[in-house]
């Protein structure tokens, strides 16, 4: 059941009781977070069911299509500052014509999937954050829970199969952005030519770079869906709780992006160490 | 029928219910009533599993709903319609879309089928003509019309009705009693309403029980309750001007 029954604990007496207390209700959290996620994968077996799929599709132009503008210029500008900083002390050493490499693997190993996901972290996470607490306060969660329909199934399945799909597509797209934006910087401010900063470009990128970073693109949408949807089913106080749950969700997955991206890099490229 | 066995029930460190027992019939309309937070939506969300009692049982048609789970549960479930006070209507799908919400998600009807029904059921509550209307465009008495159409679509067996005349003007609040007694007549449903409208109680109540420091003070027939010794019930009446020397019939509709 997701309609949950309030609950009351006194204040606590000290910093200690007030410590405890948050590493109990965190814990508990992640332990919600993660029941969410496996009942979650349980319901993927109604993925093809004919409504699910137009609501996925209607999410994947929510959480895709919507956000494509302001993709397309945090990414452009992304990577016209990675070609500025890196083309300033390369010509130091006449090696401006490195900044191709330093863009395009910026872009796909880190800079790419954790923009991508912070964007939407931001825009759709808190957007499904927000529209969750609302319907817990205006009951509609315990509607759905009366007639027996599974919120779950009927409200997070289509969100987090939408950002799995959208969040690698968007973010393959970033990094074309990224790419083209520290080109043109390139060619404007470095004078280096574009096909020399393209050639470049693709010889230092490996295709592990590609799957790493789209990799880490899918794991960042369940991420966001998953925290979102869990933020906003935990709704309790009007909307001031709906409120508050927008504003946890972009801290957590914010935390949650940059832990998991660096394990990911981690488990990835470790043998790069040796 | 609905049974409350011993119910007690705490929340935020206070006592809501406390060993409570009500037993509603089959076919009856029961009508909760008294101040508000004294538990009256309380009451309803354990007969609906909303809420699982501290102590004590809710049986509904002989099952324990309220030591069920799982797929029990939802079977349990089936015997109940619900209009919530805001109508809790789906904000995104249309007036149709809701009402044909439960038959499209729980039954195997061809869509001919479910819109045919679910237009029924808007025709019964005078929505027809909104149906392709979304949720916010609609007033607060007509969303509680759609939340009502939506919750008698599947033709439940017990009807339960959380504040439905609350935040209404006196003449769609008597709109919504009126449509609650043509909803008996016409489908022989059980009915439990939640009220502080005394008006409104005694106007659609077969019996009334009035709930106040966690317990039910008075469960009687409205001519009895409004005739009721009680002095809680008599302080209730009084602060709706409704006094024992009244004549009780002009309540009735």
């Amino acid at each position: 059941m997701i309609t949950r029954e309030p609950e009351y604990f006194p204040p606590p007496g000290n910093f200690i009781g007030r410590l405890g207390r948050g590493i109990v209700f965190s814990s508990r959290g992640l332990g919600r977070a993660l029941l969410l996620l496996v009942d979650t994968l349980a319901c993927m077996r109604f993925v093809f069911a004919t409504r699910t799929r137009k609501e996925i599709v209607y999410q994947m132009f929510v959480s895709g299509i919507k956000s494509l503008g302001v993709i397309t210029i945090v990414a452009m500008f992304t990577g016209m500052i990675l070609a500025l900083q890196t083309g300033i002390e390369l010509r130091k050493f006449n090696q401006e014509v490195n900044i191709g490499a330093a863009v395009m693997v910026s872009m796909l190993r880190e800079m790419g999937p954790f923009m991508t996901a912070l964007i939407l972290a931001a825009s759709v996470g808190s957007a499904y954050a927000a529209q969750m607490g609302t319907m817990v306060v205006s009951e509609e969660i315990a509607a759905l829970e009366i007639m027996s329909i599974n919120p779950v199934r009927f409200l997070v399945l289509p969100r987090m199969v939408s950002l799995m799909v959208m969040t690698p597509l968007l973010t393959f797209y970033s990094c074309v952005m990224g790419v083209l934006g520290g080109g043109m910087v390139g060619i404007t401010q470095l004078s280096v030519p574009w096909h020399a900063y393209i050639r470049n470009a693709l010889d230092f990128a490996a295709a592990k770079d590609l799957y790493v970073g789209l990799l880490k693109a899918f794991i960042f949408g369940v991420i966001i869906a998953i925290v979102a949807c869990h933020q906003g089913f935990s709704t309790t106080q009007g909307a001031v709780g709906v409120g508050n749950a927008t504003r946890r969700t972009v801290i957590v997955c914010f935390l949650t992006i940059l832990v998991a991206g660096y394990m990911i890099t981690r488990l990835f490229y470790i043998n790069a160490l040796d | 029928m609905i049974e409350l066995q011993n119910v007690s029930k705490v929340l935020s460190g206070r006592t809501i219910l406390d060993k409570v027992n009500l037993q509603i019939h089959d076919g009856e309309t029961c009508v909760i009533v008294g101040p508000s937070g004294v538990g009256k939506s309380v009451t309803v969300k354990h007969m609906i599993r909303l809420l699982t009692p501290d102590s004590g049982k809710v049986i509904v048609n002989g099952d324990p709903i309220s030591e069920l789970s799982g797929v029990e549960l939802e079977a349990a479930r089936e015997h109940f319609g619900v209009l919530f006070q805001g109508g809790a209507l789906i904000e995104w799908l249309s007036v149709r879309e809701n009402v044909a919400l439960p038959l499209r998600e729980k039954t195997s009807m061809g869509e001919s089928d479910i819109i045919e029904l679910a237009m029924q059921k808007l025709t019964l509550v005078g929505m027809a003509d909104h149906s392709t209307k979304r949720p916010s465009e609609l007033s607060g008495g007509m969303r509680k019309r759609v939340g009502l159409a939506r919750a008698m679509v599947r033709n439940p067996s017990i009807l339960i009705y959380d504040e439905p005349t609350s935040g209404l003007d006196p003449v769609s609040a008597r709109t919504i009693d009126d449509l609650i007694l043509s909803m008996q007549a016409e489908l022989g449903v059980t009915s439990v309403v939640v009220t502080h409208d005394l008006h409104s109680a005694l106007s659609i109540g077969d019996r009334i029980a009035m709930i106040t420091g966690g317990r039910f003070v008075e469960t009687a027939a409205p001519r009895q309750f409004v005739e009721s010794e009680n002095e809680s019930v008599q302080a209730f009446l009084a602060s709706q001007f409704i006094t024992r020397k009244g004549d009780w019939e002009n309540w009735r509709r």
